[in-house]
């Protein structure tokens, strides 16, 4: 018996030390784990039984054939090293290497442009509606996340508050909220009034918390963006309530000669999204390469040595912040007025985290990166949910979507289309030169 | 108007809340003091907690109806097996979030995607496994009624959660003072490389911090699933305000954590008699956003790794 005992206890001590026993245990671990993510649902009258029913059913072997299979992969690719490494590696920098010169990236960029506006003249009303919901104002919101995130090294968890602050003063100022404006505006030209008090209010909060480490401006939006639910819904007289504001109008146009009437039909908003959309990506691509990006990178790569350099650090901190914030009160202002009817519901927290994730896995600091990671991600899930085959509930979402953040930060931190400078200084900063964020104002390594 | 109804009252249990609060943010402080990280998935810690007492207890306590002694023992169990969830689940978010990472000396911008990634993934797992809505515990005690002390009305709920809270804080103190883990942790927290070089198992030292504060956390979730029952979007909040407490007290310092939850748990607590309660979150979040600015290193100061 004790013999048993210590032989066990010596397999263990042996396959504690042994790498392929660790990455075995690891494969079959996150097998086991996709299994119950994947698995049929608990409830309240039977908490237990989503386990049981994801664990105790044949469907775990596949998985646990999946994981073996991964491990194989995994330690053939360490016994048979360097060629398969190589081919990995030439498929992982392969969306980089295909766009050499800039001619061929303007023809790449043409295509995309052409994908994009011929695409939702193909697809029924459904779609057309996922592509201007879903699709064309998370890419906007991914495109100025990324300024914060991407290019500024800043973590903001609040990001959905400015939309909301951008939703309801386009409601303020259109007249729709219980509280009247001083004059009504169309909701066009509620424009500017929507980016300004996101803007200002990303200025308000930012200027406190961005003098401190960057781990408090994470807590402080986070918080941010709670409260801003928690206001909307209590301030009944000024917000309108739980029950949400109606009524918000279309925009329509009516300037040096053009009249144009956006109503129901998704279409024309799609268009209208696709203009701002690509004027966002050429400014902050502009931006990006001004004195004002340049500052940017030398905060992220190192604060204290950009500081002394002159560069005013929390100056340009507040003006990615700013940019950011500015951009999602417009996305916010043109969700508002094509919905026509906003609640506080529909600004939560989990939102935030999406568009975090839209911008981590497409890559941080890339723009196309941003464009890319956010349609695919927002339009994989609808596909999946209207395939007979698949479908899910909405809020497992998240599950896939937490996971993706995890194993992009273990696996691939730079995302799928990096940038290139980006990715330069997460290899510096894990060999000890720079930061790579503008977390925390020295270069203090975790330990 | 303000302050003259209930004002002990009101006090007495914004004490309470506090220890609570002071639970969790331990959890934060300790491992700010080991990593210089906030742990933003330590709400799901106390989730896990709060699920893990409530099926423990719910399996134990069967159809019988526990009075008396009976009713301590189930609370003291349940507060033992959340803290042994929260262990569990605070550990492998070490393992799965924070380690992988470290061996990269990856930036501290990954470690808060990551562990942000971490927290949402389990909160969502915990949505989907447990269901929406909310469990409540079993009945152990008579819930409102107590003494009544100088004309005010002292919840037994309060007496527990002050009670179970002081003597995980006394055993805290004592370990962290007293035994070579705690000689480990503070090492770690005023210098790592040296620590290391002096012979302490870095990996080994965060782990364990992360499993104490773990613990901490996982008891707090039971204790406050008793009043508020469970529900897997429970950490959030309570979480948020506990890191208030840690910035308020001084982020990194074990009294200061201390200190905070019972300042801000008091503090919450008078806003409430003056504003409705809905109001609650902001208060606590105004304080937060204040604190930063007035005093960004807390009442205490940030003293990383001195005895606590």
């Amino acid at each position: 018996m004790s013999a048993l005992a210590s032989t066990t206890v010596s397999l263990f001590r042996s396959a504690r030390q042994s790498a392929h026993a660790r990455r075995l245990v690891a494969c079959l671990l996150g097998l086991i784990v996709l299994a119950v993510m994947t698995g049929p649902s608990g409830s309240n009258t039977a908490p237990v039984s989503g386990f049981t029913g994801s664990l105790f059913h044949p469907r775990v072997l596949v998985f646990i054939a999946i994981g073996l299979g991964l491990w194989g992969l995994i330690t053939a690719q360490h016994r048979w090293g360097e060629a398969l490494k190589r081919t990995n590696d030439n498929l992982m920098t392969l969306p980089r290497r295909m766009m050499p010169d800039r001619r061929v990236r303007l023809v790449l960029y043409a295509a995309l442009l052409a994908v994009a506006i011929l695409v939702p003249l193909h697809v029924n009303a459904f779609w057309q509606d996922v592509l201007v919901d879903q699709i064309g104002i998370y890419v906007l919101l991914a495109i100025g996340l990324n300024v914060v995130v991407g290019y500024a090294g800043l973590l903001d968890l609040g990001y959905i508050a400015f939309y909301a602050i951008g939703a309801y003063s386009t409601a303020f100022w259109t007249g729709a909220l219980p509280v009247h404006p001083p004059m009504v505006l169309n909701a066009f030209w509620a424009i500017p009034f929507a980016i300004g008090t996101a803007m200002l209010s990303g200025v308000l909060i930012g200027a406190p918390t961005l003098r401190l480490r960057g781990d408090y401006l994470a807590i402080v939006t986070l918080g941010f963006g709670e409260i801003i639910q928690i206001v909307a819904t209590n301030l009944q007289g000024v917000t309108g309530g739980s029950q949400g504001v109606i009524g918000i109008p279309h925009p329509d146009v009516n300037l040096l000669g053009i009249h144009y009437s956006w109503l129901i039909d998704p279409l024309p908003y799609y268009y209208l999204l696709l203009v701002f959309v690509v004027a966002a990506l050429i400014a902050y691509s502009f931006l990006e390469h001004s004195r004002v990006g340049r500052a940017w990178t030398a905060i992220r790569e190192d604060e204290v040595a950009a500081q002394s350099a002159g560069i005013n650090v929390l100056k340009y901190k507040i003006m990615a912040f700013a940019i950011g914030a500015s951009t999602s009160g417009f996305a916010g202002m043109l969700e508002a007025s094509k919905i026509s009817f906003i609640e506080p519901g529909d600004f939560t927290v989990q939102l935030s985290i999406l568009i975090l994730v839209l911008v981590i896995f497409g890559g941080m600091g890339s723009l196309l990166g941003a464009v890319v990671g956010a349609a695919f991600l927002q339009w994989f899930p609808w596909y999946l949910k209207e395939h007979p085959m698949f479908g899910f509930q909405d809020q497992d979402l998240y599950i896939y979507l937490g996971a993706i953040l995890v194993l992009t930060m273990i696996f691939r931190p730079e995302g799928l289309i990096p940038s290139r400078r980006r990715k330069r200084e997460f290899g510096l900063a894990e060999h000890g030169l720079g930061t790579a964020d503008a977390m925390s104002g020295t270069t203090d390594p975790v330990p | 108007m303000c302050f003259t109804q209930n004002f002990w009252s009101f006090f007495i249990g914004g004490i309470a809340n506090g220890f609570l609060y002071a639970l969790i943010a331990l959890g934060y402080t300790l491992v700010y003091g080991v990593l210089q990280l906030i742990n933003f998935a330590h709400s799901e810690v106390f989730m896990s907690g709060g699920f893990a007492g409530y099926f423990v207890v719910n399996a134990v306590i069967g159809q019988s109806s526990p009075h008396g002694l009976a009713s301590v023992g189930l609370i003291v169990l349940g507060t033992a097996a959340g803290a042994v969830g929260g262990a569990v689940v605070a550990y492998l978010l070490e393992r799965v979030a924070y380690r992988p990472l470290r061996r990269r000396k990856a930036p501290r911008l990954a470690f808060l995607i990551s562990a942000i990634g971490a927290s949402y993934f389990l909160y969502n797992l915990a949505g989907k496994e447990f269901g929406r809505n909310g469990y409540s515990l079993p009945f152990l005690y008579p819930f409102q009624t107590g003494v009544t002390v100088f004309g005010t009305g002292i919840q037994t709920y309060w007496v527990v959660i002050a009670i179970a809270a002081m003597i995980m804080l006394v055993l805290l103190d004592r370990i962290v003072a007293a035994t070579r883990l705690g000689r480990g942790i503070r090492a770690v927290a005023q210098d790592a490389e040296t620590a290391s070089l002096m012979g302490v198992n870095i990996d080994r030292v965060i782990a364990q911090t992360f499993i104490l504060g773990g613990i901490l956390g996982g008891a707090a979730g039971f204790l406050f699933g008793l009043s508020s029952g469970v529900v897997y979007s429970m950490g959030f909040t309570p979480a948020l305000k506990a890191f208030t407490a840690a910035v308020l007290g001084g982020i990194g310092n074990i009294r200061g954590a201390v200190l905070g939850g019972l300042v801000l748990g008091v503090a919450e607590n008078m806003g409430v008699i003056c504003a409705p309660t809905e109001w609650r979150d902001v208060v606590a979040f105004g304080i937060l956003v204040a604190v930063l600015i007035i005093r960004p290193t807390g009442i205490l100061g940030e003293r990383l790794g001195r005895s606590a």
